[in-house]
């Protein structure tokens, strides 16, 4: 095996693609979060979909998205992988668990939870990017997100699919200074109020738009 | 005091184990777990059956050989101590006990509650030493070493390779062990010579044997009977990207 390979395959090189695959994605939530903020202008949406327009038509944008792709991709493939082999380490089970015990439960549920996340990547791919980029809807951005938002029930499966998204990040984002070598004592409260933006601040954020839109449809905002 | 035993029995590395329950009377509340096993062992002697195998040396905490998983937790429940420095006053009188083996693919049961930790050896073997040769003992302030940096040093060098970091981590990972060995000798004039390759062959061999990937889940740090911090873990990884870039 060359030097590369054999670095990215070991434990610690997986744990490491995991936590630069994991800021990438991170990165891109902050991206993603600070275009969706354009929602809230009171203009009808205008400023947003100009924004969307963009995104779906400047030939920068593509490279961008595969790119993205790529990221969730290899986070997932490597995330599988690790929890695959660490599974297969401890087949044997203790009779008594003493996990709650010694370790936070966001750190022993990470496959669960990004897997939830992934179910809900996939629908929530399919009803914005699907949708708009290969169907012709025939609506804006800003009324497919209103409309979508309006019901309730979807509303609900945004919110629970944040909820595991924050706890996963609040195991994540400490977890990645840790794989990197950075989490030292000195650095740790730093990195802790940074994973606070992480863990709550942009769900949190994310959250108050199907909010928003579902308190308009009931009092007839929209 | 009064206890109820479930302790794991199994023949041999290949034969099936299981439960079995036995009750133990009259243990003094400061006998250490080692005697509450004793006890029960000098009484299935006597009734001609077989004692129940487990390791222990020095029974003083700084040998590393004993190590039970006691109702779920590395070394039982007081925290920052092995096994044979357990004391029973700190169960409730009457209590169940659920005593099994560290439980890990790497570490293979040879018999009731004695596992194979020659894992750990071979990791040793792979680059956890000094090879330079540093002759008799020097002057003291020949090699000057700030005191944070020897106080850091004689931290991780307290690891005693029981394996409960192993025996805790959801994935059976060895990082606490192998972090503390490398921290030490890398924060040490004598272990710069051999710096970068430990890292990486201790690391490589440390996969080899088979132990988990770590996913920071801090289970050892909470379970270390010497309480060595993740921090070393953290200096690890480093030491570690820092060989790759090498
Ligand atoms: C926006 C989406 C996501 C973000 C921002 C994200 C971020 C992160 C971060 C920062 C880590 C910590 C890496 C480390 O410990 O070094 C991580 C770990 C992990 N992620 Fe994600 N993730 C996302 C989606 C997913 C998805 C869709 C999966 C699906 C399989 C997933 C599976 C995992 C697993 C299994 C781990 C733990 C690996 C281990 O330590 O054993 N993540 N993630
Ligand atoms: S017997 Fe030596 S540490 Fe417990």
């Amino acid at each position: 095996m060359n030097r590369l390979t054999s670095f990215l395959t070991s434990s610690v090189g997986r744990k490491l693609l995991m936590g630069l695959t994991g800021f990438f994605l991170g990165s891109f939530l902050i991206v993603h979060l600070t275009i969706n903020l354009f929602l809230f202008a009171s203009d009808e949406g205008r400023t947003f979909d100009t924004y969307s327009e963009f995104m779906a038509s400047h030939p920068l944008i593509r490279p961008l998205e595969i790119l993205l792709f790529a990221g969730f991709l290899l986070h997932m493939v490597v995330g599988i992988w690790l929890w695959w082999t660490n599974r297969d380490v401890r087949r044997e089970r203790y009779a008594v668990s003493g996990a709650s015990e010694n370790s936070a439960l966001s750190s022993r549920i990470m496959f669960v939870t990004g897997t939830i996340v992934l179910v809900f990547l996939v629908v929530h791919i399919n009803t914005f990017f699907i949708q708009s980029r290969f169907f012709s809807t025939g609506k804006t951005m800003y009324e497919l997100v209103s409309e979508t938002f309006a019901n309730p029930w979807g509303d609900a499966f945004y919110l629970a699919a944040l909820v595991f998204l924050g706890y996963h990040l609040k195991h994540g984002v400490q977890s990645a200074f840790q794989t990197f070598g950075l989490r030292v004592h000195s650095y740790r409260t730093l990195i802790d109020w940074l994973a606070v933006i992480f863990w709550l601040l942009i769900p949190v954020a994310f959250a108050s738009m199907p909010l928003y839109f579902l308190w308009a449809h009931l009092t007839g905002g929209h | 005091m009064n206890f109820t035993l479930k302790i794991w029995r199994q023949k041999s590395r290949e034969a099936e184990g299981g439960f079995k329950t036995y009750a133990v009377k009259d243990i003094p509340p400061d006998a250490s777990f080692l005697e509450l096993l004793d006890v029960l062992n000098a009484d299935l002697i006597r009734k001609g059956e077989e004692p129940i195998a487990f390791d222990h040396d020095c029974r003083e905490g700084i040998c590393g050989s004993c190590g039970l998983v006691i109702n779920g937790r590395s070394h039982g429940p007081h925290k920052g101590a092995a096994t044979c420095e357990q004391r029973m006053r700190n169960f409730r009188d009457g209590e169940e006990i659920t005593v099994e083996p560290w439980r890990a693919k790497p570490f293979p049961i040879l018999k009731d509650l004695v596992v194979d930790r020659t894992a750990f050896d071979r990791i040793m073997l792979a680059g956890g030493y000094v090879s330079v040769r540093t002759g008799g003992a020097p002057d003291a302030n020949a090699i000057p070493i700030p005191k944070p940096v020897a106080d850091e040093a004689m931290d991780a060098a307290a690891c005693i390779g029981c394996g409960a970091c192993v025996a805790a981590c959801k994935n059976a990972s060895a990082m606490l062990f192998v972090a503390a060995k490398v921290s030490q000798l890398a924060l040490l004039p004598q272990g710069q010579a051999e710096r970068v390759e430990r890292a990486e062959r201790m690391i490589a061999q440390m996969d080899a044997e088979g132990f988990g990937a770590c996913s920071n889940t801090y289970a050892c740090e909470a379970e270390c009977p010497k309480k060595i911090s993740v921090t070393h873990i953290a200096r690890l990884n480093r030491e570690f990207i820092r060989a790759k870039l090498i």
